[in-house]
């Protein structure tokens, strides 16, 4: 076969002279050169531009993102992870694509919220900048819409929770037949995207049931079910605060309907620091409880668990080891480090100054 | 801390074990302000050093292209040493340290940094790092004493072989990336026996060693005066071409060489840098092991370029105290490391790098002779002190 021949022949060729090319740039790769020349281009780092930045409420912005080489769509309600520098530290945060699945430009957009202390939230919504560069993960989350689609939906929305589903609206709006929107935001000018939903609604494209908790209260499930008779007949995507989702979730399996129920939850990612805490090795299984001002390491080798080690302390940086989720203290100023699972930190703390500050999870 | 004691004025005699914690907090406290504002500009620091060297070095390799012409032999040459000097100083030895690993960088951290050196900086990170950073100056622990080839304090027992050690440490200073890499692998002790040469650890080592040289020695060597040949076949000088770029790279990787060697020497080697006993740090405290790092490092006078190229191991004794912050910090905590050193009445030894290299030589050349007096033995009215002593 001439033609596969050809083929295996110049891939060979081309590994070879990939390989001359290394060995010029050895010990560092090519990329690490042609990094400092063209950010965008590197295919196994992937980041994006910001291409424009539009103020949604006092406290939301939405960013229109063009991602670098190496991105993949997304589904609608989907997340993805942007790592952003906040003074000199890359933290990464989730955030659901809103934008319409499929953009020609292939650009897209998340809605950044800003929440309480938020660090990477308030940071966007201060300094994010036409032209800024951030880091980017990939699409992730299950949070999609069903196919076929289903002729009745509802979504109970409240806060934030709107993002993922307004990027389902603008998505499939068309293939979805009858919608009901339940969103609950503290005030009218509060509503993320309100101007928006109340177009779609007053054109007839779905049912919008806006609920402002400062006035109104929170909304109960009970209420829902006034609300929306035929409830339990729909498909349901409900995104919000942990005990919404947790009140829906109930009433939903007590009417037997829990597989018609979707839900996304927000971890908080504010992690609050105690004293000591459960430490869990998840490839070796080992669950260790380290006391206020024990190290890890120390705790860990008590219990035999194998662990790599040099100086212990602190200064050769061998015994590090990564935090999937959880928060630890250095033992020598004090200073905090957490991790949480769905931002996918995964931040190297060194064990033999790290004493834990509460449950932690390491990779190891 | 009791190879002082051996001395006839003992310096560390007028301070008590509560002074010694006292000045320990106190220099913790000192940590603690750089932590508080460690960030955006150190992050822009290290990221501006690495696109600088990158480009120098893309630079220079290009005028390179072109080493048939004397100009720009000497132009390429010039920057492409610069540009090492930077790589490994200022940059891959800062790095490989985790001074910048609070960044979360996946790129800019210690635990994937690799550099331009022909010790693996996995190896590298364990000798330097955990041995020399943990037992700086101790007698048969550091062995950055000496490198394990020379006689560096009158207590060691002179043998003749130590005659030749101004010209080992000449050598050495020539080759030094592989004096390291062979420290690194302790080959003397590794090598001696057959047992300990069949190691399979020690053999996975010594090949990823060789591995690494192997690639350097042929980017520097084959694959750049090979680059380099199309220009001489254009002006029909290929041999010119490909030999002016070898030799750009040796003296390239020479000047490199001598250059760290050179700081290197005038972090412990200056007169009035203080050894310590194996014993003498069983139970050590935090404060004592700062006083420990204060009084075995020499520090390096000079501009701002100076503290540049030396990746700031000027600041040695900084540098010793706080291995894990921004070298570029230490010039800011400096002085008030100083004022620590005169307010505890302790030598904040520095000079000029012509003066701490030539004192670093003349200690060399001195104890390559045998002593004139015989070593003083130890002071046994100093009582040892006992390690729980030392934790209560
Ligand atoms: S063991 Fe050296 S930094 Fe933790």
């Amino acid at each position: 076969m001439p033609v596969n021949q050809t083929s295996l022949f110049t891939r060979r060729l081309r590994n070879g002279a990939w390989r001359v090319v290394e060995l010029i740039t050895t010990p560092v790769v090519p990329a690490d050169y042609l990094d400092v020349i063209a950010p965008l281009r590197n295919p196994t780092v992937l980041r994006a531009r910001i291409e424009a930045v539009r103020p949604e409420t006092a406290d939301a912005v939405t960013l229109e993102l063009r991602p670098g080489r190496g991105w993949e769509p997304h589904q609608p309600g989907q997340y993805v992870r942007l790592g952003v520098d906040v003074d000199g530290v890359r933290l990464w945060r989730a955030y659901s694509v809103t934008s319409a699945a499929g953009r020609r430009d292939g650009r897209f957009t998340v809605t950044v919220n800003a929440v309480r202390d938020g660090v990477v939230s308030g940071h966007l919504l201060r300094h994010a900048r036409k032209g800024m560069l951030v880091h980017l993960d990939v699409p992730a989350g299950d949070f999609v819409l069903t196919s076929p689609r289903p002729a009745r939906t509802l979504f109970v929305t409240a806060g934030s929770g709107i993002t993922p589903v307004m990027g389902m609206l603008r998505s499939a709006l068309p293939e979805l037949g009858d919608v009901v929107v339940v969103h609950s935001a503290r005030t009218p000018e509060g509503v993320v995207f309100g101007a928006e939903l109340r177009e779609l609604a007053a054109q007839g494209r779905i049912r919008l049931i806006e609920r402002h908790t400062r006035a109104d209260g929170r909304l109960k499930p009970a209420a829902l079910a006034d609300l929306v008779p035929d409830l339990f007949e729909r498909e349901t995507w409900a995104c919000g605060p942990g005990d919404m989702l947790d009140d829906l979730q109930e009433h939903w399996a007590d009417a037997g309907a829990a597989e018609r129920l979707h839900v996304e939850r927000f971890r908080p990612t504010v992690l609050v620091a105690g004293d000591g805490g459960t430490v869990t090795f998840e490839k070796s299984g080992l669950v260790v409880d380290v006391a206020a001002g024990a190290t890890v390491l120390d705790a860990a080798e008590a219990a035999g668990q194998l662990m790599r080690s040099g100086c212990r302390m602190g200064i050769c940086f061998k015994c590090v080891l990564p935090m999937r989720e959880g928060i630890v203290r250095d033992v020598r100023d004090g200073k905090l480090t957490t991790a949480t699972e769905v931002d996918g930190d995964n931040v190297l703390i060194q064990t033999c100054i790290s004493t834990a500050a509460g449950p932690c999870r390491l990779d190891a | 801390m009791t190879t002082l004691q051996r001395k006839e004025v003992n310096p560390i005699a007028h301070l008590s074990p509560e002074d010694i914690e006292q000045l320990g907090r106190e220099l913790d406290a000192i940590r603690d302000e750089i932590l508080a504002v460690r960030g955006e500009q150190d992050a822009r620091h290290i990221r501006r050093m690495i696109a600088v060297q990158r480009r120098l070095e893309l630079g220079s390799r290009a005028v390179l292209l072109f080493s048939v012409f004397p100009p720009a032999w000497v132009l390429g040459t010039i920057g492409l040493s610069i540009s090492k000097i930077l790589e490994n100083m200022e940059i891959g030895h800062n790095i490989l340290h985790g001074q910048y690993d609070f960044m979360r960088d996946p790129k800019i951290h210690s635990t994937t940094w690799e550099w331009d050196s022909a010790s693996p900086a996995e190896q590298w990170k364990h000798s330097h790092n955990e041995l020399h950073h943990k037992y700086t100056n101790v007698v048969g622990r550091d062995n950055d004493l000496g490198y394990g080839i020379m006689r560096v304090d009158e207590q060691q027992r002179w043998a003749p072989a130590h005659l030749g050690q101004p010209l080992y440490n000449f050598v050495n200073a020539c080759f030094f990336e592989y004096g390291i890499a062979a420290y690194d692998l302790e080959l003397g002790r590794n090598l001696r026996t057959k047992k300990r040469r069949n190691n399979p650890e020690f053999r996975a080592r010594a090949r990823q060693v060789l591995h690494k040289i192997r690639r350097q020695v042929t980017r520097d060597y084959v694959v750049h005066p090979a680059l380099a040949l199309p220009v001489g076949f254009a002006v029909g000088n290929p041999l010119g071409a490909l030999f002016g770029t070898m030799a750009a790279n040796f003296v390239a990787n020479l000047a490199r060489n001598l250059w760290t060697h050179s700081v290197i020497m005038c972090g412990h080697f200056p007169n009035g840098v203080e050894t310590f006993e194996r014993t003498s740090i069983t139970g050590e405290t935090r404060g004592e092991w700062y006083l420990r790092q204060m009084l075995g490092s020499a520090n390096i006078s000079g501009s701002k370029l100076m503290h540049i190229m030396t990746g700031n191991l000027s600041h040695q004794i900084e540098h010793h105290l706080f291995p894990d912050l921004p070298a570029s910090r230490y010039a800011e905590v400096a002085p008030k490391v100083r004022a620590l050193f005169e307010r505890y009445q302790l030598n904040y030894v520095t000079g000029p790098l012509v003066f701490q290299v030539a004192s670093a030589w003349a200690k060399v050349f001195r104890l390559a002779l045998p002593n004139r007096k015989p070593a003083r033995e130890i002071d046994h009215s100093i009582p040892p002190r006992h390690p729980a002593e030392v934790a209560a």
